[in-house]
């Protein structure tokens, strides 16, 4: 009755070809964007802000990259954190040189640059995969990592070899630096996230996505038909660098506001990136944003029921909290190997024949 | 002999030991993915989780008294007494074996014929349960292993050594810890057992016939879930063989987890499948790292330590992709 083909008639291919086939489907996704564009802005403060909303739109960026990698490519990588790094030092850095550039092309441009390194990490896929290229690419985790840690020049020299966000404007409003306002960074970083995921799913759609399917389902096959790994590889790498990128830039200016490399970084938020994708499901689009919202949403949760009603204290409460991601991923992966995203696929076969299963 | 020379020959005996320590760890991974394809990224965590449970029953600590604490608001953490060493070797294995059981019944049981990425993720999730279980059930300070093994510089070897440069020259001897050869000589212990485990028991046979082919091995009546048991068992104890030593090396706290990535590389240059390469790749990445850090750290300003397994690991692959001993996987992409 809610959610139904028939009646919906296609005139067009463009029609039949878009994202969102099912009329109430399409609703459903416009009613989604008004609310968090329109009627969110108004109603969220710091806390929502700070410690829900920015990380989860920031992770969902992340999640779609990676997504876009691994997910559609079928390359594994646990060079996340360091991806995000250079995005974050490349924000850093052109914000710092260029004060009068406008930030939101700061951003673009980070990942753009971003996208440079990881296409250059990604070589090595052309010769190994599976998890030999996740060995890899943990190499690209470290040697970042130190590099952004060795080199003052990365962060100009300051004393603490912090990077702390100055405050740049957007249409004249703050976005960036302690005097931004919750609705702000919420709106700019909604913004990226919705272009971007437009992006991502008009690629992964597109011939070029076509070519990254290949390459995962059978690279062999796919070269014999006329795909190219080399291109459709790098491609890979530098779409979901660039992503990353933009991810990590907005992380730590308009998230974190300073930041330490190895502490905001590191191997763990590779890591978390990942159980994201795997927990939301590998090669859909809906599926990096479940995966971010669940380990984003979840820790918060925890840290509520467990700080704050029991009143127990933190660290007992953070040993549990890691304790409980590591069995829940366990149980999602035996419960549903292909995520969040597939249990959606499956209610929503389940409404389609909704109230008169066969 | 010079002193660089003698130099150059500490910072590789250095490395040797150092290299024994990866191979123990790099042996737990080898172990696992040869009797079940299971890419084991909980290893080091283990090592951690046996360490962490050995102390805690030396010690006389009460498991999860933190947590107790908590929600009785009671304040208990000893219940007076320890045991000896070797009861809490034996116990600490047996809580090992005992989460290899568990492991078995309700994870692997139900994760068979999965994608081998499935297999990993699961066990990266596994690595963070266990981390939290042990720092819930021990807490998550700092503690010191004594198992009674010896440790500090050897002075019999630094006065020998000593001897061999020229007398006017400015050196005072090697130095060498005593417990990294104790750790070498456990090691190489353990290496032989494990050989001769899988060479000569029906067990080790049964464990060999899995790891050439599943199917066949259930044809022939092997029952894989036993198997996996076993192997993951083993995992266990070469996992608490690390962990002691590690663990009287630099005392027991979260960082002995991380030593699992430092196995990786070591995995990469000997193969995911060869006893005899998680070995030599150990050795070499340890003599590769101590000189890297020797004689190339200062030109770049020093730390290299962390990231140059991985490189050496990485050029080794772009050569070699199959390892010094893997098996050979004709597939070129």
């Amino acid at each position: 009755m809610l959610y139904r083909e028939a009646g919906d008639f296609k005139t067009t291919y463009r029609e039949d070809n878009q994202t969102f086939p099912i009329k109430s489907e399409r609703y459903l996704f416009w009613g989604a964007m008004l609310i968090a564009f329109c009627v969110v802005p108004f109603f969220v403060n710091s806390y929502w802000e700070k410690s829900v909303l920015v990380p989860l739109l920031v992770w969902s960026l992340v999640a779609l990259g990676l997504n876009i990698l691994t997910g559609y490519c079928g390359q594994v990588s646990l060079g996340t954190g360091a991806f995000m790094a250079v995005g974050a030092f490349a924000c850093y850095k052109l914000m710092t040189a260029f004060p009068g550039m406008s930030i939101f092309f700061v951003v673009i441009l980070s990942g753009g640059v971003t996208a440079l390194v990881g296409m250059l990490f990604g070589l090595p896929s052309l010769r190994i995969k599976g998890f030999y290229l996740a060995v890899a690419t943990l190499a690209a985790q470290f040697f970042l990592i130190w590099v952004f840690n060795k080199f003052a020049w990365f962060y100009n020299y300051s004393a603490s070899g912090q990077i702390t966000a100055p405050e740049r404007t957007v249409f004249g409003i703050i976005v960036t630096g302690p005097n931004a306002a919750p609705w702000a960074t919420y709106l700019f970083c909604l913004t990226f996230l919705f272009i971007f995921a437009w992006l991502a799913r008009n690629l992964t759609r597109g011939r070029i996505g076509r070519s990254w399917m290949a390459i995962r389902d059978m690279d062999i096959a796919a070269e014999i038909i006329g795909v190219e790994p080399l291109r459709a590889k790098l491609s890979a790498f530098a779409m979901s660098s660039f992503f990353i990128g933009v991810g990590g830039a907005l992380f730590f200016s308009v998230y974190l506001g300073a930041a330490e490399v190895t502490e905001a970084f590191g191997i763990d938020k590779s890591f978390l990136a990942l159980f994201m994708v795997i927990i939301g499901g590998l090669g859909s689009i809906l599926g990096s944003f479940l995966g971010a919202a669940f380990l984003v949403l979840m820790p918060v949760f925890l840290k509520n029921l467990f700080v704050g009603s029991l009143g127990w204290p933190t660290d007992v409460a953070a040993h549990i909290q890691i304790m409980l991601i590591g069995g829940l991923i366990i149980f999602f992966l035996i419960v549903e190997p292909h995520g969040l995203a597939q249990l959606w696929r499956l209610t929503k076969e389940k409404l389609r024949l909704w109230p008169f299963p066969y | 002999m010079s002193p660089a020379i003698l130099n150059f020959i500490e910072t590789c005996l250095n490395g040797l030991m150092a290299g024994v320590m990866y191979s123990l760890v790099a042996l737990g991974f080898v172990l696992i993915f040869k009797a079940s394809g299971i890419f084991n990224f909980a290893q080091g965590v283990m090592a951690l989780f046996a360490a962490l449970t050995l102390v805690g029953f030396q010690t006389g600590q009460v498991p999860f008294s933190h947590l107790i604490n908590a929600i009785f608001g009671t304040d208990i953490h000893h219940w007076g007494g320890g045991m000896p060493t070797i009861l809490a070797i034996v116990l600490a294995m047996g809580v090992m074996v005992l989460l290899a059981f568990l492991l078995e019944r309700f994870v692997l049981k139900y994760l068979v014929n999965q994608e081998p990425i499935i297999l990993f993720m699961a066990t990266i999730g596994l690595a963070y349960f266990l981390e939290g279980l042990g720092d819930l059930m021990w807490g998550a300070d700092i503690k010191r292993m004594d198992v009674g093994l010896p440790s500090g510089g050897s002075f019999w070897w630094e006065d020998l050594t000593r001897a061999w440069a020229p007398a006017d020259a400015d050196y005072y001897g090697m130095y060498i810890d005593t417990l990294d050869v104790s750790a070498a000589i456990i090691a190489a212990i353990l290496v032989t057992g494990l050989t001769l485990f899988s060479q000569y028991t029906a067990t080790g046979r049964a464990l060999r016939a899995v790891a050439d082919d599943h199917q066949a091995a259930l044809s022939v009546g092997i029952s894989l879930r036993r198997i996996w048991v076993i192997v993951w068992s083993l995992a266990g104890f070469v996992a608490l063989v690390a962990g002691i030593l590690w663990g009287a090396k630099s005392g027991v706290q979260f960082s002995l987890s991380l030593i699992a990535l430092k196995a990786l590389p070591v995995l990469i240059l000997g193969g995911f499948t060869s006893i005899p390469g998680a070995i030599v790749g150990g050795l070499i990445i340890g003599v590769g790292e101590k000189l890297a850090e020797a004689y190339v750290g200062p030109l770049v300003g020093g730390a290299i330590e962390n990231w140059f397994a991985y490189m050496l690991a990485l050029a080794f692959l772009l050569f070699r992709p199959q390892g010094l001993y893997g098996e050979k996987i004709i597939e070129r992409i």
